[in-house]
């Protein structure tokens, strides 16, 4: 049973209040909720915001019609100018990076599932968690706001580099009054993502069930409480860096503003400071953060791919092991981001090592997947596609990645499409795969509906072709030299890839319009789908031995025993071929040695 | 279907897990050799145990990003004024220092007078007053140092030196002020006789840790600047 202070902590009683029910919540469920919808609305923007810069690129003095609404000087007539092109990119990546790929499969599906993995009730530390989500939607419209606040959005890319991110509006529209938004939204990130982290971690180590051993828990549980240390040990040293970016521009400090330094023919007030030392600081918070973005993606993926496989992986221990070295490895490798900017060649070296090195776990986990899919009986819907999807999109993105952990190769694909390529097929398209094997998945669980499965497939089948044809040809792009965060390209020897620019953006279009009947499946699946029994993948683990969907403390006022590790499955059971995890059953499995 | 509970299934002794080799498709020590199918323990630690731990984990790498961008901003430039530090810091320190002192001591008497000896202990709470005092007295102090430091003309942008001193005293003494809500919360708790003890001991880990940060602050400083 568990210590009766652990479960008094997190007893709350039910709402009964619509604010106590539907906004303010302390239910992890409906907490997890809020931020899957904060995910989508901001994927939408920042898709919106890639049409844009894509339609920019292929076009350079196209009039983008209504754009002078949303800014008269980026825009003018509708056409953008080359600083407000690199507003735009900045909240693009800005808004995915941190409030989609971060928000969606850890704090979204995290909070929603994991308690109910560990069969708890709730997270011990409810108000922190509604604090989390609301801290987080803060932080969302304080970047949102930097679009009609002062001249607009910074500019300086979604990784901020000094010294321009620390001058001052002399560096450019957005610089001023745009960073300091910036810096105080992703602070109040950094501030949600950390109490969400203490949720996780303590949930995981404290509240789990009866006979549920660490070993016990399922895949996704590990990935998202391997995700919260990292988080934890990451966003705590983000944070610090924006308050001293905050402090360079309020305060007049200048921890990153470098002597006499020269802009736009104004000597800068301010002395000797660091510029490297932002990108240090960033990069350590950086790296593990694109491990943050994909790692719960690789639990949820080897969930669904048991599920729907029917059998369990080769090696459950194995993957635990790499999603922890990958964890660990990940803050030795931050300088693979820093090859070329002047620092000691021998750290190059040593940066470039253990970058090698990571790729070994990585790999690990491809080949479990890839030999446990030999020779199974794959069940084929929406979710195992898009979980087939993911396994493609993380090799074909993390095969350039071997290219540039080399210092010698990155000095020449530095900063070209070769690394945009590379970052958005393993970690933007992978991730955005395993949000939506999650959603297909586990729809039926939180909305007691499944979702339209014919539209689910023609969904898969448009994404994964779409985004195949948007970033193959960035790599291609990156090897002839293309410079990346260039808003055109009037040099001669970059003309000829103008009508590769144009067929992207095509593609993208085309995709970005894939993800309406997505939207609309997700939203017409919610109020009018086919209702959903308790366990219609028949699964077995904890959250699908409880209602659909579940009672608001989870397990309605029980709680489940747990007899097995989470994926029995090619079983011959009482039920069919599988046992669930709280169910006392005991099988002769095909792994029983006598 | 919602779950039930169910009485533990009787296993036939053979079909108990071999330990002599892997076993069970590698789920081996799932089921210990005794036969008891619950492998964890009952117990659990509480979970503001755990918590406070990953408070204190964040805090810390938060002040080694400090640390480090301490050191790499003195090494880049040549601008760097060292200063004497204020001396009423010292005596800040041991105020800081006696107020963990005196949280023990009111830990002990809290633990006997909710244990049940309530008789034995007249006013529990006044040694956590006295410690909240100390904690008060603290910031105070603090305040007074950065006044001292104005009054040779140091701001907080006069310097990197400086920079950094405003920075991390501002951001600890803000953390010990956390601590000191956390004091009051527990004060309040004890009054209506509903504290717990895992609450006292967390807001005592917390406040020894920020007395710790501050000797390694202070530290910091007095090598740095």
């Amino acid at each position: 049973m568990h210590d009766m202070s652990a479960h008094a902590a997190q007893h709350h009683a039910p709402p009964t209040s619509f604010i106590r029910k539907y906004v303010f919540s302390l239910d992890h469920k409906v907490i997890g909720k809020q931020y899957y919808g904060l995910a989508l609305v901001a994927a939408l923007c920042g898709m919106v915001l890639s049409w844009m810069m894509r339609i920019h690129l292929g076009w350079t003095n196209a009039a983008i019609p209504g754009l002078q609404l949303l800014s008269k000087t980026g825009a003018p007539g509708g056409v953008m100018t080359p600083e407000y092109y690199l507003q735009l990119m900045t909240m693009h990546g800005t808004i995915m990076v941190f409030f989609v790929l971060t928000t969606a499969p850890f704090a979204a599906f995290g909070n929603f599932f994991l308690p109910i993995q560990v069969g708890a009730e709730d997270m011990p530390f409810p108000r922190f968690n509604m604090m989390s989500f609301w801290v987080t939607f803060v932080a969302f419209v304080v970047l949102m706001s930097s679009f009609v606040l002062g001249d607009g959005p910074t500019l300086g890319g979604w990784t901020q580099y000094a010294p321009l991110n620390a001058v001052g509006s002399v560096a450019g529209p957005g610089q001023g009054l745009g960073v300091v938004l910036w810096m105080i939204s992703i602070a109040l990130f950094c501030v949600g993502q950390l109490l969400g982290a203490l949720n996780f971690i303590t949930t995981t180590l404290d509240l789990r069930v009866k006979g549920m051993s660490l070993m016990r828990l399922p895949l996704s549980a590990w990935a998202w409480f391997i995700t919260s240390c990292m988080g934890l040990t990451a966003f705590s040293v983000l944070f610090p860096a924006c308050i001293l970016v905050i402090l360079d521009h309020v305060a007049g400090t200048s921890f990153f503003v470098a002597s006499n330094l020269v802009l736009n023919d104004q000597l800068q007030p301010h002395s000797g400071g660091s510029t490297l030392l932002w990108q240090h600081l960033f990069w350590f918070f950086g790296h593990p953060e694109v491990y943050i973005a994909i790692v719960p993606g690789i639990g949820i993926v080897s969930h669904i791919l048991i599920t729907s496989m029917r059998k369990p992986m080769l090696s459950q221990r194995v993957l635990i092991y790499c999603m922890g070295a990958l964890a660990v490895l990940s803050y030795g490798v931050y300088g693979h981001h820093m090859f070329v900017s002047g620092m000691n060649p021998f750290s190059a070296l040593a940066f470039s090592f253990p970058t090698l090195v990571i790729t070994i776990p990585a790999t690990i986990v491809v080949l479990i997947w890839v030999f446990s899919l030999y020779g199974a009986n794959l069940r084929i819907n929406s979710a195992s596609l898009f979980a087939l999807g993911f396994i493609s999109m993380f090799v074909s993105g993390g095969v350039s990645g071997f290219f540039l952990a080399q210092p010698s190769i990155d000095i020449m694909l530095h900063a070209t499409y070769f690394v945009v390529g590379h970052f958005h097929m393993v970690m933007g398209v992978a991730a955005m795969f395993g949000i939506f094997a999650a959603t297909y998945f586990w729809a039926p669980k939180m909305f007691g509906r499944m979702m339209n499965e014919t539209l689910g497939r023609i969904h898969f089948w448009l994404s994964f072709v779409g985004t195949y044809c948007i970033f193959m040809p960035f790599h291609y792009l990156g090897m002839a030299g293309n410079i990346r965060r260039y808003s055109s390209f009037p040099d001669d020897y970059l003309q000829p890839l103008i009508p590769v620019h144009r067929l992207i953006t095509v593609a993208a279009l085309i995709t970005g319009a894939a993800q309406l009947i997505f939207v609309y499946n997700l939203i017409h699946s919610r109020f009018w789908g086919k209702p959903a029994t308790d366990n219609p993948w028949e699964a077995t683990s904890l959250e699908w031995s409880t209602a659909t969907p579940p009672p608001w403390d989870n397990f309605g006022g029980k709680y489940p025993v747990v007899y097995h590790d989470p994926y029995q499955y090619g079983v011959k059971s009482s039920v069919g071929d599988y046992v669930m995890q709280a169910s006392p059953e005991q099988v002769k499995t095909d792994h029983d040695e006598k | 279907m919602a779950t039930t509970i169910h009485e533990p299934p009787q296993i036939e002794p053979d079909r108990l897990p071999d330990h002599g080799h892997s076993g069970n498709g590698g789920w081996r020590n799932l089921v210990p050799a005794d036969g008891d199918l619950r492998v964890t323990q009952d117990y659990s630690p509480p979970p503001s145990s755990t918590a406070i731990w990953v408070v204190l984990f964040a805090v810390t790498m938060m002040f080694a990003a400090f640390t480090s961008a301490l050191f790499v901003r003195k090494g880049s430039s040549l601008d760097w004024q060292t200063f004497t530090l204020p001396s009423i810091l010292y005596f800040n320190t041991l105020l800081l220092v006696a107020s963990s002192v005196t949280l023990e001591i009111s830990r002990r008497r809290v633990a006997t007078y909710m244990g049940g000896l309530k008789s034995q202990v007249k006013s529990p709470a006044r040694w956590l007053y006295i410690t909240l005092f100390l904690g008060l007295l603290f910031v105070a102090g603090q305040y007074v140092a950065w006044l001292q430091l104005r009054a040779e003309g140091l701001y907080l942008a006069t310097n990197p030196s400086s920079s950094f001193f405003y920075l991390l005293t501002a951001t600890h003494a803000l953390h010990v002020l956390g601590g000191l809500g956390g004091l009051i919360y527990v004060i309040r708790k004890l009054s209506k006789s509903a504290l717990r003890r895992n609450q006292l001991v967390a807001t005592a880990r917390y406040w020894h840790f920020m007395g710790i940060l501050w000797l390694y602050l202070l530290l910091l400083l007095w090598i740095k600047l």
